[in-house]
């Protein structure tokens, strides 16, 4: 009796947990939006400022918020600043940090955060240094006031402080941004719309963020890195899938929501599936490929053997090798990123003329002595390897005595440093290619620089290069920016300090039929104002 | 036997001795440089020699190796020059899906393996010996890659039964996390699979040859029991062997397949970090996946003890 009893009442809880539990499953959950993006890249460095890394930018991006962000077209608007003044001089900035901008633990940013942020950033970044380099003083006035005073009226403060290229000018709290600039900011408290959930990170595959709930967005709409950053999902994954077809599978099949960088070969599968859009990531073609060279050692120290070598570019040899479909190129001569304000096609018809014979003869009569030409050649790069190959092609075809060096990216990165005599681990030249952000105008695009040492890997050395770039940097006016980079260019096409296989742009692919409201910025993708269906 | 392997752990040192010498000089004798991946193009020399100066590599190599070699000595392999994270830390984030999948690769590949060579040994010559090794031959030429595409066409694009790519952890339940190792360990254990199969074959073949294999069909024994219990037990030493090895293969072979897969393994991780020139990750994966090799050599060694008792050690 007492077991039938005792049995009973097991039989009958059973059920009610039974009950319960069926009625819990059945209880409509509320369920979190999860946002998973293949990124081009894994979250590798927690420190914007560290690194160029453009993925560093990303995450930057992500937990960061900047002083001013740049719109669709380029121009800057105010983001952690609300208000500010410009001084007639234009030698003295005032700006003010909006309400509500508060650290992920909760406290206030001030402008000693922001102060020691810009000190950090300029003494790293190009642009920064650049800026830098015509500031006297940043002045703290009270807790959400500075300034920053000028010795000469330096024209592209905002430009700067808004630019979506790495390093992009985050700003960190003081205590981190005291952080030497070669040491890394181990922490990842920012002031921006996603907080990062450290304990679940996983370098070399996931970075996982949350919505951060106290911050207070803008409220204009969102437009490139500028107006409202309303975040609409509970969490965005940053994942790194190292293979291109696996990553198009899994966008397929619906297990990531978003491609950052579908390679162009799979382009034309996703356009065709159904659920899946692929569209452009702005208005500025986000890549330029360039051909450096090094203005040091023969044949290169020779100005009119680097003219020859325009003839033996034809962009749509190198951007139908790399790319494929016109629609996402562009044959450009510009030393300016093509489709933006300063580009400039004059002379195009000289270095745009590709006649492999007219190169080898121009050449010898420069006094080209058939000696070796050392090519640093990538053989692991998605669009180095394959640039590479086209150029050195036509080279031999030329008839030029090259050295193709056949080495990883990473032993490339290594020995473009060198200064050495090529047959001693120098170079000739090697090939690159850049974000077309970084060339929107000449003060920007450092590869125009020419101060002998102090310019990059190639080191072109022609004070007057360097002067009309400062000039464009002070110009006050729209028409003398312009007649400046037209000079530029020109000035440019005689230097030769690397030579442009055109320009392309990386398009996104992602599930339409789960996501909306992407906002499209150049250089960096976003992921505020995006909503996703469970 | 103890004495044995006292005796072997203690042969370990002087090889991850070797080991970590070649390890660090090859990594700093290879080209490439940390300092000028972190610094990107703009960098001048001077930026890239801070960075240099701050990771200590403009040290002397042997004085870097002293210091690598004294903090190995006290259990520390070091920090990632990108993350920050102690090496150790992200050897053991990685751990679980390389073990989970070198297990689910070894039992796809033995238990496929071991019955297909019985089996093509048992009816040597006929159609079904030669199927086998057809089926041996295609495991081994079709590459981990492209099995592993194939795979992912036909089970997780066309049929929707199985994930394209990503590890679910045990954590999350055992059968999400078999589901994610299903194509992976069938696309990766296919070689395996081709490599034990063909030893079984030849081993069983020599061991059905041998009298007393004769002597048991003669005494009326039933022919599972003639091969599982006679035959297969005394072909078993070189089996191990060849299963042996091929878990020191496996170490490697994961690499694509973690590839291909998504899986956030050691295979993956070893890539990404010489391609970044990250060398403290690196030279810690190393050493552990030598030790790793020697302690599983130490293992079929003892085995063949107890696989047949006139081995002694």
């Amino acid at each position: 009796m007492g077991n039938s009893v005792s049995l009973r009442s097991l039989l009958m809880g059973t059920a009610a947990v039974l009950m319960g539990v069926s009625a819990f499953l059945a209880a409509p959950a509320q369920a979190e939006t999860v946002l998973r993006a293949s990124m081009h890249a894994d979250v590798r460095t927690l420190d914007p400022h560290w690194t160029t890394q453009t993925i560093a930018g990303i995450h930057g991006i992500m937990i960061y918020d900047t002083l001013f962000g740049i719109d669709d077209d380029l121009v800057p608007h105010p983001q952690m600043v609300g208000d500010y003044t410009i001084s007639d001089d234009r030698k003295l900035y005032t700006m003010t940090l909006r309400d509500g901008l508060k650290w992920h633990d909760g406290t206030p940013v001030t402008t000693d955060d922001v102060i020691a942020s810009l000190q950090r950033w300029g003494a790293k970044d190009q642009a920064g240094r650049a800026m830098m380099g015509y500031v006297t003083a940043l002045e703290k006035v009270d807790a959400k006031t500075f300034k920053i005073v000028l010795s000469e009226p330096y024209g592209l403060v905002l430009d700067s402080l808004g630019k979506t290229g790495t390093m992009v000018p985050v700003i960190m709290r003081e205590k981190d941004a005291k952080t030497e600039g070669n040491n890394q900011v181990t922490e990842a408290v920012g002031s921006g719309p996603f907080m990062m959930l450290k304990d679940q990170w996983v370098p070399g595959s996931k970075t996982v963020y949350a919505k951060n709930p106290n911050y207070v967005p803008r409220k204009e709409k969102a437009e490139g890195l500028s107006g409202g950053k309303v975040v609409k999902v509970d969490k965005v994954e940053l994942l790194w899938i190292a293979d291109s077809q696996t990553k198009m599978q899994a966008l397929i099949a619906g297990e990531i929501d978003f491609l950052e960088q579908p390679s162009t070969d799979f382009i034309p599968i996703l356009e065709s599936t159904p659920g899946i859009t692929v569209m452009n990531t702005g208005k500025v073609d986000s890549h330029w490929g360039t051909i450096r060279l090094n203005h040091l050692h023969p044949p290169f120290d020779n100005p009119a053997i680097r003219q020859a070598m325009y003839h033996l570019v034809n962009q749509e040899d190198f951007l139908q090798t790399i790319v494929g479909d016109p629609k996402y190129y562009k044959v450009c001569h510009s030393y300016i990123t093509c489709g933006t304000p300063y580009a400039d096609e004059t002379g195009k018809d000289v270095i745009g003329k590709y006649d492999l014979k007219l190169a080898a003869e121009k050449m010898k009569a420069a006094g080209y002595k058939n000696e070796p030409i050392y090519v640093l050649a990538a053989t692991d790069h998605h669009t180095i390897t394959p640039a590479s190959q086209v150029l050195l092609t036509a080279m031999r075809e030329a008839g030029l005595n090259v050295n193709a060096v056949s080495i990883d990216w990473s032993s490339v990165v290594a020995r473009r440093t060198k200064k050495e005599k090529p047959e001693d681990g120098g170079w000739n030249l090697f090939v690159t290619t850049s974000s077309g952000v970084s060339a929107l105008n000449p003060a920007l695009n450092t590869w125009l620089g020419a101060g002998c040492d102090k310019a990059n890997i190639g080191w072109p050395c022609d004070p007057e290069m360097d002067k009309l770039r400062a000039e464009f940097a002070f110009a006050k006016t729209e028409d003398e920016r312009k007649a400046l980079a037209k000079k530029i260019q020109a000035k440019a096409i005689e230097l030769v300090p690397y030579i442009s296989f055109g320009q392309w742009t990386q398009p996104l692919a992602y599930r339409s039929d789960k996501l909306s409201g992407i906002v499209p910025v150049t250089g960096l993708p976003v992921f505020w104002s995006i909503e996703k269906k469970n | 036997m103890t004495a044995y392997i006292v005796r072997r752990l203690f042969a370990t040192i002087p090889v991850m001795a070797v080991v970590a010498v070649f390890v660090f000089l090859l990594l700093r004798l290879a080209p490439g440089d940390p300092a000028a991946l972190i610094a990107g193009d703009d960098a001048t020399s001077a930026d890239i020699a801070a960075i240099r100066m701050r990771l200590g590599l403009d040290q002397p190599i042997w004085t870097q190796f002293v210091i690598w070699l004294g903090n190995i000595a006290q259990g520390d392999l070091g920090v990632s020059i990108f993350s920050n994270l102690p090496v150790t830390t992200l050897i053991a984030q990685r751990l679980e899906p390389t073990l989970m999948l070198m297990l689910a690769t070894l039992i796809v590949a033995v238990t496929l393996a071991i019955p297909l060579g019985v089996c093509a040994a048992w009816k040597a010559r006929t159609w079904i010996d030669r199927l086998a090794m057809v089926i041996s031959v295609l495991g081994f030429a079709v590459p981990v890659f492209l099995a592993g595409y194939v795979l992912i066409y036909i089970f997780s694009i066309q049929l929707r039964w199985l994930p394209v790519q990503g590890y679910t952890s045990l954590d999350n339940g055992l059968w999400p996390c078999i589901r994610s190792l299903i194509l992976p360990a069938v696309a990766l254990g296919t070689t395996y699979m081709a490599l034990i199969a063909r030893i079984t074959r030849a081993s069983m073949l020599d061991v059905l040859s041998q009298d007393y294999i004769r002597t048991a069909n003669s005494k009326g024994l039933a022919t599972k029991r003639v091969l599982l219990l006679h035959a297969l037990k005394n072909a078993a030493v070189p089996i191990v062997t060849v299963i042996g090895i091929g878990i020191a293969l496996l170490i490697s072979g994961v690499v694509i397949t973690e590839t291909v897969f998504n899986i956030p393994g050691l295979g993956r991780l070893t890539v990404d970090a010489v391609l970044k020139r990250d060398y403290p990750i690196v030279q810690g994966l190393i050493l552990v996946f030598a030790a790793t090799k020697v302690l599983i050599n130490l293992m079929i060694d003892l085995s063949y003890a107890f696989l047949d008792p006139r081995i002694r050690y």
